[in-house]
């Protein structure tokens, strides 16, 4: 069970990551103020899913997120890319939700009451990322380079062969300010 | 196309106006509402109306002072002295 | 001056009120809607230089909080850019004339942000010298500016526990961390002392006088000083200006005359990074105008 809590933690880590990136800088200010809780609450599910995690490990939630090397992390080969289109966005952001609205619900079916609980509320979150998406796939829909984008960015759905390189780049960034000092200290 | 959008802050208070966002249709404007005017959950409540709804009224005619449906039509302090004097008076 | 200014002009200094939809002079105009655009310009420019950072937040916590301030940020650009729009000028001609450079930003936004720790100076002592100013807008005779300045006021007193949080925990860290604090201080101090603008007397301020601005200039410099020298000092942190000290009289502070040449070049976009920023916030800009436009096609 931890497998999967870290897959869905290492996804939604990486996606809100990813969906970060565009803080600041989205096609408009009120879709920027919105994208950006999404990304939050991203970051927030995974640190929640590692919190369940660390415990059975005996490290914490920082540890997970940030102090494994790249090839230890569990997401999919989509939310690694760096993708500073908007249609490629909401290409990941679309075909992201669908799939884990069905992982969620395995989730939520969990004999553990502790991880069915976070499911659940996850899953109650996540209403709103759909509705997002969807509302952005309905203006996109005929926009040929998001038809693209979506054909593109399919396959790579689920795919958990190994990481791409980007993965690499965007992880030395993001441990750069913590590898600075030594294992330990508090930030 | 602008959308005003009224907030309450706690249940049984007024809906006070919050602001505008700016978006392409209602559904995009319940997005933006809801971000920029509860993503702190510092609302229980929004009203989100297109701007083109809202009929402004920001002129009010009394030309006659019509006094007798308010408060200040009523200056009672000199006919009340007048009546507890004439009480005192019967009184004695 | 005409009849009707002298009585608008007589109306706001009592503390009188005004609307979006009222009469105003044209100059009162004129200056609030260039006041109020180059405040919504410094909150859009202010997510630049800490988005960066963002991406290289060392801990879960510190990610969630900086992404949550720069999103205030960006609500705040929001909430200014459709007062001003209220006012006659357009989001887009706003963002044509800041990327021109024919319209201004504040000057803190021009400088880099090198390390960990001038994510804490700026959540902490930018942020508050910004606060100073904006709690004196709560009382702009401009009704429509006053009321968001409420909720900008409201939202930016977490970003300050924010940025004290963060220096707390470098100055309690390693040697290292806290000469990230101390490095950075001294690289803001001077953008710092000139923020809130050259000394001018209230009574020869336009935005005093209008009542935009409820506070002067050397006021607000006076209130930032007296709140967050003593915080710096008690830490063990130097400021990096041999003349700073309290004259225990008069209660007021002396320092080092800010340069203000400096000032005046940066605004006018000869800062270090104006011209990176600039280019982003113009890329961005064009990356997305298709976006825009499928939205207004409907």
């Amino acid at each position: 069970m931890s497998e999967l809590l870290l897959e869905i933690a290492d996804d939604e880590l990486i996606l809100g990551w990813r969906d970060s990136e565009w803080t600041g800088i989205a096609p408009f200010l009120e879709e920027d103020v919105a994208f950006s809780s999404i990304a939050q609450n991203e970051v927030g599910h995974a640190r929640a899913l590692y919190e369940l995690v660390a415990r059975e490990l005996g490290t914490t939630a920082d540890e997970l997120a940030f102090d494994r090397e790249p090839a230890e992390y569990r997401c999919s080969k989509l939310v690694e890319l760096r993708l500073p289109e908007w249609e490629r966005t909401i290409a990941r952001h679309v075909l992201y939700e669908q799939a884990d609205a069905e992982r969620l619900e395995r989730l939520k079916a969990s004999d553990d009451p502790e991880i069915a609980g976070l499911a659940a509320k996850i899953d109650r979150e996540e209403i709103y990322h759909r509705l997002h998406a969807e509302m952005w796939h309905e203006r996109l829909k005929d926009e040929p380079r998001y038809v693209e984008a979506l054909d593109e960015l399919r396959p790579l759905v689920g795919k958990r062969n190994g990481h791409s390189s980007e993965l690499t780049t965007l992880w030395e960034e993001m441990t750069s300010v913590r590898r600075s000092q030594p294992a330990g200290t508090t930030w | 196309m602008i959308y005003e959008v009224f907030r309450q802050e706690r249940k049984g208070q007024a809906f006070q106006h919050a602001g505008s966002v700016e978006a392409a249709d209602e559904r995009f404007a319940e997005s933006y509402a809801r971000e920029q005017y509860g993503r702190r959950g510092e609302s229980v409540a929004l009203w989100v109306v297109e701007r083109g709804s809202i009929m402004r009224i920001e002129e009010f005619v009394d030309e006659l002072n019509r006094n007798y449906h308010r408060v200040d039509g009523y200056p009672l302090k000199e006919k009340l002295k007048e009546a507890r004097e004439r009480a005192a008076a019967r009184d004695r | 001056m005409p009849e009707r200014e002298q009585e608008f002009l007589e109306y706001v200094q009592g503390g009188g009120q005004v609307e979006a939809g009222d009469w105003m002079p044209d100059e009162y105009r004129a200056r609030l809607r260039k006041f109020i655009e180059m405040h919504g310009n410094s909150e859009l420019m202010g997510v630049l230089p800490e988005r960066e950072w963002i991406l290289r937040a060392p801990t879960l916590q510190r990610k969630l909080a900086l992404t949550a301030k720069v999103q205030d940020e960006v609500g705040h650009a929001q909430l200014i850019y459709r007062v001003v729009e209220d006012l006659g000028k357009s989001r887009e001609e706003c963002l044509d004339d800041l990327i021109s450079g024919k319209s201004k930003f504040h000057n803190v936004f021009h400088y880099p942000t090198k390390t960990w720790g001038d994510v804490g100076v700026i959540a902490w002592l930018v942020d508050a010298a910004a606060i100073i100013s904006q709690k004196a807008l709560l009382k702009c005779s401009y009704a429509p500016y006053a009321r968001i300045m409420k909720k900008i006021c409201w939202e930016e007193s977490f970003h300050i526990l924010h940025g004290r949080d963060v220096i707390l925990t470098l100055m309690n860290g390693t040697e290292d961390q806290r000469g990230l604090v101390q490095e950075a201080l001294d690289r803001w101090w001077g953008p710092l002392m000139q923020f809130h603008g050259n000394p001018i007397p209230t009574d020869e301020d336009p935005m005093f006088i209008w009542r935009i601005k409820s506070q002067g200039n050397d006021e607000a410099r006076q209130q930032f000083l007296d709140g967050y020298v003593p915080q710096i000092w008690e830490l063990g942190l130097t400021v990096p200006d041999p003349e700073l000290r309290k004259d225990e009289e008069t209660g007021r502070w002396h320092y080092t005359e800010p340069d203000w040449d400096e000032l005046m070049s940066v605004v006018t976009g000869h800062g270090p990074k104006t011209e990176d920023r600039l280019d982003l916030r113009r890329q961005a800009r064009e990356n997305s105008a298709w976006v825009r436009s499928v939205l207004l096609a409907a």
